[in-house]
């Protein structure tokens, strides 16, 4: 078995043992990155020198007998809205494509200190804003189980690095679903943590009140082990808590005997597949087998969700973006005079899509418009952030399906906004509310002319800063469920490989 | 109607500079006069990914500054973004508090006419780096350049009621704001530097009327003579305009320095929507009652105490306090020289006149009085003591300000001590009533008044060390005998 097609588990217990280098580690991934990265077109840049540099200097710690940190020398994928200093940071946007990051985020920076060796930028929708990857300045990333299909996004570049097995490991961020939604076309494991555990010092902003950074793994506990390494209070993020961070992987375990799990109705009105909805009722009845009190329940506000967050979400975004103007870094156009320069600068180094939410949000800001678009949207989040809390009086967790259909095909929904942005419907809440949630593979639907098989994910909500619980719940049903899901990923992986040795592309 | 039956309506827009160390949102160094681009970072570059983090001490000294304006301290506010596009505005919008600001509800008490001037609100805010055009403005010219050291330095702006009736009134305003906040040791408050920033808004309006006029905003005023002019200009101006029977229009206007005028730089209409919102990279600021009882109790002296125990304390004119508080620096001298034994109107007579002229002719500020206390206050003694006539202390004077000896050491390697002693004066009043013989016969005639001459002749003749006092008696002795 080569190393890359063992469990993250398996590796960093290698490591620690000394069985195995962090130099193999990499070479192996690397490895697989030659073999079918031109096929799935996960990274935008791979950090070769750099990540051989990193992985010897952890080899030279462990033989020294030094704690290299938690990774260890685990290889680990970043996607391009993180700062890693040194290297270039695209947001997959032409506006930044040259823009190298001279300073370390937050959680890179913490993650440097565990150890971690970081393989490359990912792809991603421009600036994060889109649900398939395809809004990238530098072409779709896809998914690995069907090439013709779209990872999801905005994070689709490190979720199919993961799937693809050419990262154990990476970092995506969540406005409104760009870790949960990839996480589930993918079959990988995605976390959004709470709002305010992870430091987002270092992420260029989309909208700041929704981002959040977290992990993308191969099972609960890559998620939990990435969470328990950038998971914490920094000073340079005013919005991050001051909780004590937890040590996630030491407590994974535990029965989900009395666990109150609650289905809101509202989740299943939104035109969900019928196949996605059939694997979900199953998965309840594994729950309920196992213990878990499966109740529906009903958050009302929740229609409302899309809306708002259409609202909110583009008038952040319309502020964050004013800063790419040509004056200081990134693009410029070159233009007779400064407004004609701002003008064409932004005219043409923002894609469609980042025009098209820029607009929104400015619009949503104007003087006349404020009270009836911004203000009342942040009303009914409000609102919504109360149903939330309401329902969790009586919930630990609220279940439904991450996404209401697995990956749908590329360039099916790019001409038509309203309905990717419905790809989104069952994770924006969530990012409103502030909650951690967890998507992980749950089971497989038979797409049409192909009858290919295609994962879809079950997303599990907690309560703010009940990390714990939710990753105990996915950890439990892993558990039960997982050996099958990685026998598929087993061979989804081996007909990428064929895939690569049959049609050669590049 | 004429000019006389028009009243203007004045508010003014006050931005001052924090006397932080450290930037608003980030910690970089605030200090003014650095080489360019020195004293930046990826917060104050608005970087992509950077966050602001607020500073506390800025907070401290926007809640000085507004209960030392008066204010009432909002527990809980807001920051703001302000939405424009400008080269020196690194992200695109600026930190700002807006509908929910730091301050609200003060006011300051100008002397002449004695009135208070209300203030609307404090906020803080964040300031935007200096651009510098290769050419009269941005759209002249054929480059900028742009230095972000300013970039993000903390602010607060100061926004009065329209309660001016006349450009000497704002004039005093200022001079008012600025002392109080030089003493709360908020801000150094130097319009020169920038560290104090001033745009006015200002109406005519028929004397009696109670609606107000269109309100103009004047900008580029950088000296407090500037304001008055502009606004003298500006209602003459909207005085002229009204009574030829056109219409003021809102408009901001630019005030030129040369040729003493004010002209249009956009009109109000068109003015940018700047779209507020609240920032959400900041929580509220929240602010514990405690930490402002705090703030309020190592509140330093101010103008209006410091005024009030001179007079009242001291028993000095008011007009004496009045200079004396023109700086802290100059207050803290004056207070010096009292807890070291000084007569306070003596000391006072002293700094005003001598002191304040000197420094005044070398054009020294407040801020470095060349002189210790203790050494003016040794001067008064040997005055006092009849060691030194008060002539020769103002020479004594200079000499410790430009030496820097002590005023005993000066008397004594100079010799000006002064003469007393009645036998060495009686030689030379005779000797100066034997030189001036018709002088003597007017005096002996009854013209008393020329006695003054015959002293001042003494003084001549012993280099201003006779002691006056000593001079007068023995010549009248001699004259009427």
């Amino acid at each position: 078995m080569e190393i890359w097609e063992m469990s993250t588990k398996e590796i960093l217990s290698l490591l620690k043992s000394r069985e195995i280098t962090a130099q193999e580690v990499l070479d192996s991934y690397l490895c697989r990155i030659t073999e079918v990265e031109p096929l799935v077109r996960a990274y935008l840049e791979v950090l070769e020198p750099e990540a051989r540099a990193e992985a010897a200097k952890v080899d030279a710690m462990l033989i020294r007998g030094e704690d290299p940190g938690i990774l260890s020398g685990l290889p680990c994928a970043l996607k391009d809205n993180l700062a890693l200093k040194g290297a270039r940071c695209t947001c997959a946007s032409k506006i930044l494509e040259n823009w190298v990051a001279p300073y370390d985020a937050t959680c890179v920076a913490r993650l440097k200190k565990q150890g971690a060796v970081f393989l490359g930028k990912t792809n991603m929708d421009e600036f994060a804003m889109g649900s398939s990857t395809e809004n990238s300045a530098f072409g779709p990333t896809k998914n690995p189980w069907d090439l013709e299909r779209v990872p999801g996004g905005s994070s689709g570049g490190s979720a199919a690095a993961v799937a693809a097995g050419m990262a154990p490991l990476a970092l995506g961020s969540d406005t409104g679903g760009s870790i949960r939604q990839p996480a589930s076309f993918t079959g990988t494991y995605g976390l959004k943590p709470t709002y305010g555990l992870v430091s987002r010092y270092g992420l260029v902003a989309f909208a700041s009140s929704l981002d959040q950074i977290g992990p993308f793994g191969q099972s609960v506990w890559d998620c939990a082990l990435l969470l328990e390494a950038i998971a914490g209070y920094d000073p340079l993020d005013s919005t991050s808590s001051r909780k004590e961070p937890f040590p996630y992987t030491k407590h994974l375990e535990s029965s989900l005997r009395g666990l109150r799990a609650g289905v809101p109705g509202e989740f299943l009105g939104f035109g969900i597949d019928p196949d996605v909805r059939e694997g979900f009722e199953k998965i309840l009845e594994i729950l309920s087998d196992m213990g878990v009190i499966v109740e529906e329940t009903s958050l009302p506000t929740l229609p409302y969700a899309l809306d708002t967050y259409y609202v909110i979400a583009p008038s952040e975004a319309s502020s964050n973006l004013a800063r790419f103007d040509g004056v200081r870094y990134g693009f410029r156009a070159s233009a007779p005079n400064l407004e004609s320069m701002y003008q064409k600068t932004r005219g043409e180094g923002f894609g469609r899509e980042v025009r098209r939410r820029i607009m929104l949000g400015t619009f949503a800001l104007s003087a006349g418009y404020y009270d009836a678009y911004y203000l009342r949207a942040a009303r009914i989040r409000t609102l919504i952030r109360r149903d939330f809390e309401n329902a969790f009086e009586k919930f630990d967790v609220l279940l439904s399906p991450t996404t209401p259909t697995a990956a749908f095909k590329l360039g099916e929904k790019i001409e038509d906004p309203i309905s990717m942005y419905l790809a989104d419907v069952l994770t924006v809440p969530v990012n409103l509310a502030g909650l951690p949630a967890l998507s992980m593979p749950a089971g497989f639907v038979i797409t049409g002319e192909k009858g290919k098989e295609l994962p879809w994910g079950l997303q599990i909500i907690g309560k703010p800063f009940a990390e714990t619980t939710v990753l105990q719940v996915g950890n439990a049903l892993e558990q039960e469920i997982g050996k099958e899901i990685n026998d598929k990923i087993r061979d989804m992986r081996r007909d990428l490989t064929r895939t690569r040795e049959c049609e050669p592309v590049d | 109607m004429t000019r006389h039956e028009y009243e203007m309506m004045i508010g003014l827009e006050v931005h001052v500079e924090l006397l932080t160390r450290t930037k608003m949102f980030c910690r970089c160094s605030t200090r003014f006069g650095d080489p360019p681009n020195t004293n930046v970072c990826p917060v104050c570059l608005g970087l992509p990914g950077s966050l602001p983090r607020p500073n506390r001490e800025a907070v401290r000294l926007a809640v000085r500054a507004a209960l030392a304006l008066n204010c009432q301290v909002n527990l809980s506010s807001r920051f703001d973004r302000k939405n424009y596009f400008y080269p020196d505005l690194p992200k695109g919008y600026q930190i700002s508090q807006y509908d929910e600001p730091l301050a609200t509800g003060g006011y300051i008490e100008i002397e002449e006419p004695r009135k208070r001037i209300r203030i609307r609100r404090l906020h803080i805010e964040e300031d935007a780096g200096k651009s510098m055009h290769a050419g009269d403005d941005i759209t002249a010219a054929s480059y900028s350049l742009v230095d972000f050291n300013r970039s993000g330095v903390p602010l607060i702006e100061i926004v009065s009621e329209p309660d001016m009736r006349s450009p000497e009134e704002a004039r005093q305003y200022l001079e008012k704001l600025q002392r109080i906040l030089q003493f709360a040791r908020v801000s150094d408050v130097k319009m020169e530097e920038g560290s104090m920033r001033v745009d006015c808004n200002v109406s005519v309006r028929p004397k009696g009327s109670d609606v107000p006029g269109v309100p103009c905003e004047l900008k580029n005023l950088s000296s407090f003579r500037a304001v008055v002019k502009a606004l003298s200009y500006e209602f003459e101006r909207q005085v002229g305009l009204l009574e030829k029977g056109e219409k003021v229009v809102r408009e901001t206007r630019h005030w030129d320095e040369s040729k003493e005028v004010t002209a249009v730089l956009r009109a109000k209409e068109t003015s940018e929507d700047y779209r507020y919102f609240p920032d959400p990279d900041l929580p509220r600021l929240e602010l514990s009652p405690e930490f402002v009882d705090e703030v309020r109790n190592s509140m330093p002296e101010l103008p209006d105490q410091i005024v009030s125990r001179y007079v009242e304390n001291m028993g000095l004119p008011r007009y004496d306090a009045n200079v004396l508080t023109s700086s802290p620096a100059l207050a803290e001298f004056f207070d010096k020289c009292v807890e070291l034994g000084a007569e306070p109107k003596t000391a006072s007579n002293w700094i005003m006149g001598d002191l304040l002229g000197y420094m005044k002719a070398k054009g020294i500020p407040y801020e470095k009085i060349p002189l210790e206390p203790r050494s003016l206050v040794e001067m008064l003694v040997l005055i006092k003591d009849g060691v030194i006539s008060g002539k020769i202390a103002k020479d004594i004077l200079v000499k410790m300000i430009e030496t820097g000896k002590d005023p005993r050491t000066i008397v004594k390697e100079e010799g000006l001590e002064q003469i007393s002693d009645e036998e060495s004066l009686a030689r030379v009043v005779e000797q100066v009533i034997a030189n001036n013989p018709s002088v003597v016969e007017e005096i002996k005639a009854g013209k008393e008044k020329a006695i003054a001459f015959l002293v001042g002749q003494v003084m001549k003749m012993t280099k201003g060390k006779a002691n006056p006092a000593k001079v007068n008696i023995i010549l009248k002795d001699k004259l009427t005998s």
